[in-house]
């Protein structure tokens, strides 16, 4: 077993929709992967199947060794696996700062002595040293002006950086990008994938759903293509490019548009 | 964010000390009414730690309520307590208003939004009925405590100074909470239960130990109302109109926020014990209640304090460019738009051409 992250065999049915259909992925550790397919292919649903956010009607999922199937989302987290989603989902009434802190409850309580009912519950949220490295993380991301605003007063470009950099405070071995480029303009995009690809190089690996080709080509080392909930092709970018079998699935259902969750 | 601390704090102060200069007056009515008032900041304070912080909303705080009412009466019944020893009861009555409090969450927190404020009158109601028909409670005729042979002049002082200590007590609480990680993490559920939950916030745990905490201040609650009132009736133990009340006091002050409950409650309540003692009909007070939450609902969806808050900072914000326009003028035609100049500053810095949405 070398994959970071396995999955073997997932089926989900939603009624009489198929949207996994054995599907079986590997994501090797330190590379940045890219899931492809038309929409409705099942890659938000496989998404979700890892995470936590439902469970799976067959099939395993292993993180390194560990199997992580139908896990509770936040024990998904703690066990290293961080995600954005599609549509962003940042706490909107919380401040900047406040949703960075949010995040980093998991990895400040792994840094404390003693067992979780002797600390004291009231304590502030958010020790000087989490402040600090939430404040190093904005900046890196390039929102560190915002720290004090209110989440809701970001833009939607804003809001998938401070995703990122509150997935990113955690610590994940690996982060799952839902559409990290979808709806941003150009210049953010570039940021974006300037910022992935140094979070690589420091260790983390990634896989990420894109249908933005150009993003996903120039980034990916492996790139994989669903369809139908099953994995077509798997292959480094230059190989999927002229893969027939490709075409074939984007042709069947036409242009990639912007579909809702 | 220390300014506000400050102002809150100086707030609470003076609100502590006209509270405790009050009973002074001597009138046997003032202190009443003001047992009620602060009765009731203490409940719409604890309700707004677990429903105004985690925005689900409970519907049933009297079961609280009504389990400290019952919990004190029982154990007066039974053990015959009169006398001061009666205050060291409302702990115990928040205790085991707590231990309800379990169960009660494990049930009604698997489901959200209107599905949990149903479960929450349903359970409400067995507890009601449990109060109508068990035979250990006395059914309708209820239970009465045995006397309590005190001054009539002075009869309500111990009881307006317990209410005014845990009214206090759990105003401190929930600003402890307030700005606690745990404080964050209900705020954080809020918003968006199932992130907070993708980035390892233990939803259910979290969420059950503010309604246990809610729980017990309104069960401490209920233990004092037993004594203060001489009766525990199922109707007015188990009344949901005390949750109906709580909720718009808190609505009407600032929902989720930490003054507005206080607010909210020290607004309504004196309406309402004048209410009780002046209109004959009680309905018409019941039907003002109403029309206020309508009122509330319609025009100050967000209570009075943030609204007031928000026009306060806009008032500000519109000065400060009233005064900053002459002086910028003669700097140049070149000025950009004083009202954007600033936002803009912080807003495209990081993520050029962007703008805001």
């Amino acid at each position: 077993m070398t994959a970071l992250l396995r999955t073997d065999g997932i089926s989900k049915a939603f009624g009489g929709v198929q949207a996994l259909d054995d599907c079986s992925i590997e994501v090797e550790p330190g590379s940045i992967a890219g899931l492809i397919g038309p929409n409705g292919s099942g890659k938000t649903t496989l998404f979700n199947m890892i995470t936590g956010y439902g469970k799976a009607d067959r099939g395993d999922i292993y993180l390194k060794d560990t199997k992580i199937t139908n896990l509770a989302p936040d024990k998904v987290f703690a066990l290293g696996i961080g995600r954005t989603f599609q549509l962003t989902r940042v706490f909107s009434r919380l401040t900047v700062m406040e949703n960075m802190i949010v995040a980093a409850h998991h990895k400040e309580r792994a840094g404390q002595q003693g067992s979780g009912w002797l600390r004291n519950p009231f304590a502030r949220a958010g020790g000087p040293a989490t402040r600090r490295r939430a404040m190093e993380l904005l900046e890196f991301t390039g929102i560190a002006k915002l720290a004090a605003d209110r989440a809701e007063t970001l833009s939607y470009g804003q809001r998938k950086l401070l995703e990122l950099s509150y997935v990113l405070i955690a610590e994940p071995e690996i982060i799952l990008l839902d559409e990290p480029a979808g709806g941003v303009n150009p210049t953010l995009i570039g940021t974006i994938s300037d910022r992935i690809r140094e979070l690589n190089r420091q260790g983390t690996t990634f896989l990420i759903v894109e249908h933005n080709m150009e993003f996903v080509m120039g980034l990916c080392d492996q790139v994989t293509v669903l369809d139908n909930g099953n994995p077509v092709v798997s292959g480094p970018p230059d190989v999927i490019r002229h893969d027939h079998r490709v075409l074939d699935a984007y042709l069947g259902t036409g242009e990639e548009d912007d579909d809702a969750a | 964010m220390r300014p506000a601390a400050i102002w809150r704090a100086a707030g609470l102060v003076l609100l502590v000390a006209a509270a405790a200069v009050i009973p002074l007056a001597k009138n046997v009515t003032v202190t009443h009414v003001g047992v009620f008032v602060l009765l009731y900041v203490g409940a719409a304070v604890a309700w707004n730690i677990f429903s105004g912080f985690t925005g689900y909303i409970s519907l049933g705080a009297a079961v609280f309520f009504g389990v400290g009412v019952y919990t004190v009466a029982l154990l007066s019944k039974h053990l015959n307590l009169a006398g001061g020893v009666v205050f060291a009861l409302y702990p115990l009555a928040g205790l085991v208003a707590a231990v309800v409090a379990v169960p009660f969450g494990l049930i009604a927190l698997r489901v959200r939004r209107h599905t949990f404020v149903v479960v929450t009158i349903a359970v409400f109601f067995i507890f009601q009925l449990m109060a109508y028909n068990f035979s250990w409670t006395g059914g309708s005729t209820g239970i009465f405590p045995p006397f309590l042979n005190w001054d009539p002049n002075t009869f309500d002082m111990p009881f307006y100074y317990t209410a005014l200590v845990i009214a206090v007590g759990a105003a401190v609480l929930a600003w402890a909470i307030w700005g606690s990680r745990f404080g964050l993490q209900l705020r954080a559920i809020r918003d968006d239960e199932d992130r907070a939950r993708g980035l390892g916030v233990k939803a259910m745990r979290v969420k059950l130990a503010a309604f246990v905490i809610s729980g017990f201040i309104i069960g401490m609650l209920g233990g004092l109302y037993f004594y203060f009132q001489s009766e525990a009736l199922p109707e007015y133990a188990f009344n949901p109109f005390f949750d109906l009340t709580i909720a718009l006091m808190a609505f009407l002050g600032g929902f989720g926020t930490l003054s507005g409950p206080i607010f909210g409650a020290l607004l309504l309540e004196p309406y309402l014990g004048y209410a009780q003692f002046q209109i004959s009909n009680a309905y018409v007070s019941e039907v003002v209640l109403g029309a206020v939450f309508l009122v509330v609902i319609i025009l100050l969806p967000r209570g009075i304090l943030p609204t007031a808050g928000e026009r306060l900072t806009a008032w500000r914000a519109a000065r400060a460019r009233r005064s900053a326009a002459p002086a910028a003028a003669p700097a140049g035609p070149a000025g950009a738009p004083v009202a954007g100049a600033a936002k803009a500053g912080t807003a495209g810095t990081g993520t050029p051409g962007s703008g805001r949405a």
